[in-house]
């Protein structure tokens, strides 16, 4: 990797304050995907700015309908939650489900969301569970933070402190992983809340989309049969070796009848 | 013998203490004062002239030792890399044999091809250094595409090869076997595409070397099999360092699988270099660089032919197959695609005539070379695929039709048409145990029971035999092997007792250590930590041939074997002396010379410290000293035989195969350690069903660029895509080594492929699918079965 300055700050507060001025700085939490890509000369950063001391950024709290997830837990921390668990079980069960026990334990909920890769699985649960994301500086909606590929509302030097889901009345979480590095090909989150069904799609497509066709299918009548005859169209979404856009399209609608008989299970 | 520790028993790994707790050693854990670190430059593009290079401002950085490029090997007349097998075309004629330079002089010819090797003081300011140096490249169109290669126009990789081909080859008698096919009632046809692979050890290739201007030697570490072929090809073609000049140690290796035999350009740069810098130069592969430039594996495509009779007895086979030799004809290429492939194409059965073509194609890929069965698994996926589609097409059962062909355990000797004579086999009970095991009786009720929850359930056989044991050295001297084949042994009895025993044959893997020991334990009754196995290093073992082809206990087991004999030989003398008796009354069992029908007795401990000091000793007949050195070289081959089956379950909707239980019933001959071999199988099987369902080099057919080139797009199979293998012995012990044993490294990999593959047909052919090529992935399977569907609806 190239040379870069390294710091470690112990607040939200140092680190902004580290990140001012700084146009070519990176931020790290986990440093899942900054790490392997400093190795691979694929960025030059000045410098690093580690998440990793900031204590107040972690943990898991109960506030009244929600779950507020602060942005440097752990998937591992996640998956473990009993609060997690108890709440909104298909987002422990996700967490649980990130790439491997070594990922989990380093990676973190706000570096995914932040990263916004396409093949993350964050995002889905995200927006399926209207979720609402909070900065050292305001509040964004779900629906307005991602915005495309790795891109989102973050504005410089903005960081996730924390994310607040609310509680799911029925959710569930099904993955269809690419067989050669496990990220999500095509997966769909589908989440019956008080605000309404969504149904969230993470990896087929530049960035995490909704399917408001099924919502709309679901919200009448919430089983696998109501949307059973919706077609994606294969337009715009992802197409490599391990999938075409007509394969993700396809999957997009097996994944999603999946989770809805999950769900209600 | 010693049941707890000799031949049978189920030892654990000797080696395993050191690989368990971390303190194995590397090439890369060396520790080299004053080392300095290579980094190679590679060629972005697959094909192009290179106009110039220009390491000006490289050479200015910061820790820069030393700049190499082509040029500077061509000033000093540094020879090419070498093909070691010259295979005749079908006019008799030598392949084309293109120069291969170890870096590139004018033009790259792959995307990895090497361009210039930057040392420097640390490896980050080699890196740093090499993104400086500026190449001019012209880029010109690649030749890609397989079954494109030879086509009018298609780009020339190079000049001393027109249209690409190295060789046009052939084996047995085409006209014959035409007359064969005009009288059959059945004819299958099969068109097939060998998928091709990237070994993907677990330790990536390295190498590191030491020139010492005082006596003129060098010595270079590397990942290698074979280091004495190693030194030798350095040697006496690319460096012309003189053999007692150069050593080369290969220490612990993490895994090779064939990549790890050839010379490459990296270690022969490294080694070269040492010399012109003037410290020691260490260079390890990033995982990138192993993509890109390890030898790949496979890449065929394929027609092929059988004809039968009505009652499906065998008449003839055909078959024609281009293979991919890559940019540059590696170490042993030539080999595989003729000798090590279309040999085997009887398989285990008895079909009289047999005619196989093989152009071996240059394309603008990586080099293409051994990998784990070599040959091997490319004919026993045709045999075994055509096989079974020909059941399915005459609606014989699967095993029916192999059991009607086999040939029967009373022809051995069995000579086959395609030069190679089977020295022993019998496959009517592997088969047969193999079906029970599987309980084949009871698929048709589990694919029952599977289609009520949605899924697909298929079973698929495959009855595999290999050559291996490489191997009787005037054969493979007649058929244009540049080496001998046979195998090395020194037994050296220590004045204590314990006992170092050297090996021509290398471990990365294997499990050496451990299976020679055992061996050595049962012939002469030392105690397993008495003995030591040594290997891998050209000083210190006697020149031997290495490790690949499923030939380390096959020939040098049986070179040990042959030492315990010469020590047993000359202990009896000395026994004889001792305790006063004749030598044709000393008998040896277990460790200990006695004296037929008597109790007088003397330990063999106590004879060896004898033989070192003679006081006691017969001076004026036997030499003192107990330290014998014995070659083996094999009268035939071996060839271990098997059944696999493999039953699987496809979810239609999203293409996924599961592969729910997987049986092979394999005959080694006679096992050593049943755990170590289990170990073996085990692993082939996985690597074999990577090929089936999950491992492609995929290249880009315009640009040539490596899209699979890194974990995130070559799938690996891993441990959760496998039930628990049902596994089970049948033995008929090789006639010619004095083991009785065959070979297990590469059975598992040779067989499953056809298995995994034969079940996927069988589970997809009620959706009307005809044919998938591996490898069998979600997608590949689901457009598979929407191309069926599409069919149908037409």
């Amino acid at each position: 990797m190239y040379d870069f300055a390294y710091h470690r700050p112990k607040s939200v507060a140092d680190a902004i304050g580290l990140l001012k001025g700084k146009t070519e700085a990176r931020v790290m939490s986990g440093g899942m995907t900054l790490i392997p890509t400093l190795k691979q000369r694929l960025a030059r950063p000045s410098d690093v700015v580690d998440l990793g001391g900031v204590k107040e950024l972690a943990g898991i709290k109960v506030e009244g309908n929600n779950v507020v997830i602060g942005g440097m837990t752990r998937h591992a921390d996640v998956a473990s939650s009993a609060d997690v668990k108890a709440a909104i079980p298909a987002l422990a069960y996700l967490a649980g489900h990130i790439g491997d026990p070594q990922v989990r334990n380093r990676g973190t909920m706000g570096g995914s969301v932040a990263n916004n890769d396409p093949a993350a699985d964050y995002p889905g649960a995200v927006v399926a569970l209207n979720a609402t994301v909070s900065t050292n500086t305001r509040k964004i909606a779900a629906d307005d933070f991602f915005k495309g590929l790795f891109e989102t509302a973050l504005a410089e030097g903005e960081l996730i402190t924390g994310i607040s889901f609310p509680k799911a009345e029925k959710a569930a979480y099904m993955k269809f992983p690419n067989p050669a590095s496990r990220y999500a090909m095509v997966g769909v989150f589908v989440a019956k809340t008080a605000a309404g069904v969504r149904v969230a799609v993470t990896g087929a497509g530049a960035t995490v989309f909704r399917v408001k066709a099924m919502e709309e299918a679901l919200s009448k009548n919430f089983s696998s049969a109501a949307i059973k005859d919706i077609k994606i169209p294969a337009d715009g979404l992802n197409s490599d070796i391990h999938g075409s856009a007509e394969y993700r399209a396809h999957l997009v609608g097996v994944m999603a009848r999946r989770a809805v008989d999950a769900a209600n299970k | 013998m010693t049941a707890a520790s000799g031949i049978g028993a189920r030892v654990l790994r000797t080696e395993d203490k050191r690989f368990l707790t971390g303190t194995g050693r590397y090439v890369d854990d060396l520790p080299l004062a004053r080392a300095t670190y290579a980094y190679f430059l590679r060629s972005p593009h697959a094909h192009a002239k290179i106009k110039s290079i220009d390491t000006s401002a490289a050479a200015k950085m910061s820790g820069v030792v030393n700049i190499f490029t082509g040029k500077d090997l061509v000033d000093a007349k540094v020879g090419g890399l070498i093909c070691g097998w010259v295979v005749k075309d079908k006019h008799g004629q030598p392949h084309k044999a293109p120069a291969h330079p170890v870096m590139a002089v004018d033009t790259v010819r792959y995307v990895g091809d090497t361009v210039a090797m930057v040392v420097a003081n640390t490896y980050d300011e080699a890196k740093d250094a090499a993104e400086a140096i500026k190449v001019d490249y012209d880029v010109r169109p690649a030749n890609v595409d397989l079954a494109k290669a030879f086509d009018k126009g298609a780009p020339e990789v190079h000049p001393e090869a027109p249209g690409n081909m190295v060789y046009d080859w052939e084996i047995g008698v085409k006209a014959d076997v035409d007359t064969a096919f005009a009288k059959a009632a059945h004819v299958t046809k099969l068109d097939l595409i060998n998928n091709r692979l990237i070994p993907n050890a677990m330790e990536p290739r390295a190498a590191a070397a030491e020139y010492d201007k005082g006596t003129g030697h060098y010595t270079l570490w590397s990942t290698s099999q074979n280091p004495h072929v190693l030194r030798l090809i350095l040697s006496a073609f690319v460096l012309g360092i003189p053999e007692h000049k150069l050593r080369v140690i290969a220490p612990d290796v993490g895994g090779g699988f064939g990549s790890k035999i050839f010379c490459y350009a990296d270690e022969t740069m490294v080694c070269w270099a040492a010399s012109r810098v003037g410290r020691p130069i260490k260079w390890t592969a990033e995982r990138s660089e192993s993509f890109q430039t390890d030898c790949h594996g496979r890449d065929h495509v394929t027609h092929a032919e059988l004809a039968l009779d009505k009652d499906g007895k065998f008449l003839a086979l055909k078959v024609e197959t281009i293979a991919n030799m890559g940019a540059y004809l590696s170490t042993f290429s030539t080999a595989v695609p003729t000798y090590l492939y279309a040999t085997l194409l009887a398989g285990q059965y008895t079909t009289p005539l047999i005619y196989a073509n093989v152009k071996a194609a240059l394309t603008h890929t990586a080099p293409v070379d051994a990998y784990r069965g070599a040959g091997r698994p490319e004919a026993t996926f045709v045999i075994e695929s055509i096989v079974s589609k020909a059941a399915a097409e005459m609606k014989i059962d699967a095993a029916e039709l192999r059991r009607k062909n086999f040939i029967p355990s009373t022809a051995f000797p069995y000579q086959t048409p395609v030069a190679l004579q089977y020295d022993s086999g019998n496959y009517p009970p592997i088969i047969d145990e193999a079906m029970k095991i599987a309980d084949y009786k009871g698929f048709e009720a589990r694919r029952a029971e599977a289609k009520s929850r949605g899924k697909l359930r298929g079973i698929g056989f495959s009855s595999y035999i290999e050559a291996c044991g490489l191997a009787p050295s005037q054969v493979v001297g007649s058929l244009g092997a540049g080496v001998g084949q046979w195998e090395a042994a020194q037994i050296k009895f220590n004045p204590t007792g314990n006992v170092q025993v050297m090996t021509g044959a290398h471990s990365h893997g294997q499990s050496h250590e451990t299976t020679f020991a055992q061996i050595i334990h049962d012939k002469l009754g030392v105690p397993m930590d008495q003995i030591e196995i040594v290997h891998g290093d050209t000083a210190t073992t006697p020149f031997g041939m290495g490790t690949y082809g499923s030939r380390s206990l096959a020939v040098g087991g049986s070179a040990i074997i042959k030492a315990t004999e010469k020590i047993i030989a000359k202990g009896k003398k000395i026994a004889a002396h001792l305790m006063e008796a004749s030598v044709a009354d000393v008998e040896f069992d277990n460790g200990v010379f006695k004296v037929t029908g008597t109790d007088k007795n003397v330990p063999l401990a106590q004879v060896v410290f004898a033989a070192y000091v003679p006081h006691n000793y017969p001076l004026g007949e036997v030499e003192p000293g107990m330290d014998e050195n014995a070659f083996y070289d094999p009268a035939n081959f071996v060839y271990p035989a098997g059944t696999q089956i493999c039953e699987l379950e496809i979810d239609p909707e999203t293409g996924t195969t599961e592969i729910v239980a997987f049986t092979a019933i394999d005959d080694f001959g006679n096992i050593i350690n049943p755990m170590i071999v289990e170990g073996q199988v085990h692993g082939g099987i996985v690597q074999g069903v990577g090929q089936a369902l999950f491992e492609a080099a995929v290249y880009d057919k315009d640009t040539g660029q490596l899209i699979s080139g890194s974990f995130m797009d070559y799938t690996m199979p891993r441990a959760d895509n496998f039930p628990s293998f049902k596994l089970g012995y049948k033995v008929t012990p090789c006639p010619h080594n004095p083991l009785g044993v065959k070979g297990c490294g590469e059975a598992g990999a040779i067989a499953s492929p056809a298995a995994v593959m034969n079940a996927v047909h069988n589970a997809l052919a009620p959706v009307g699918v005809k044919h998938v090529e591996m490898p069998a992935t979600p997608l590949n399977v689901w457009q598979s079965i929407q191309g069926a569907q599409h069919q149908a609806a037409e």
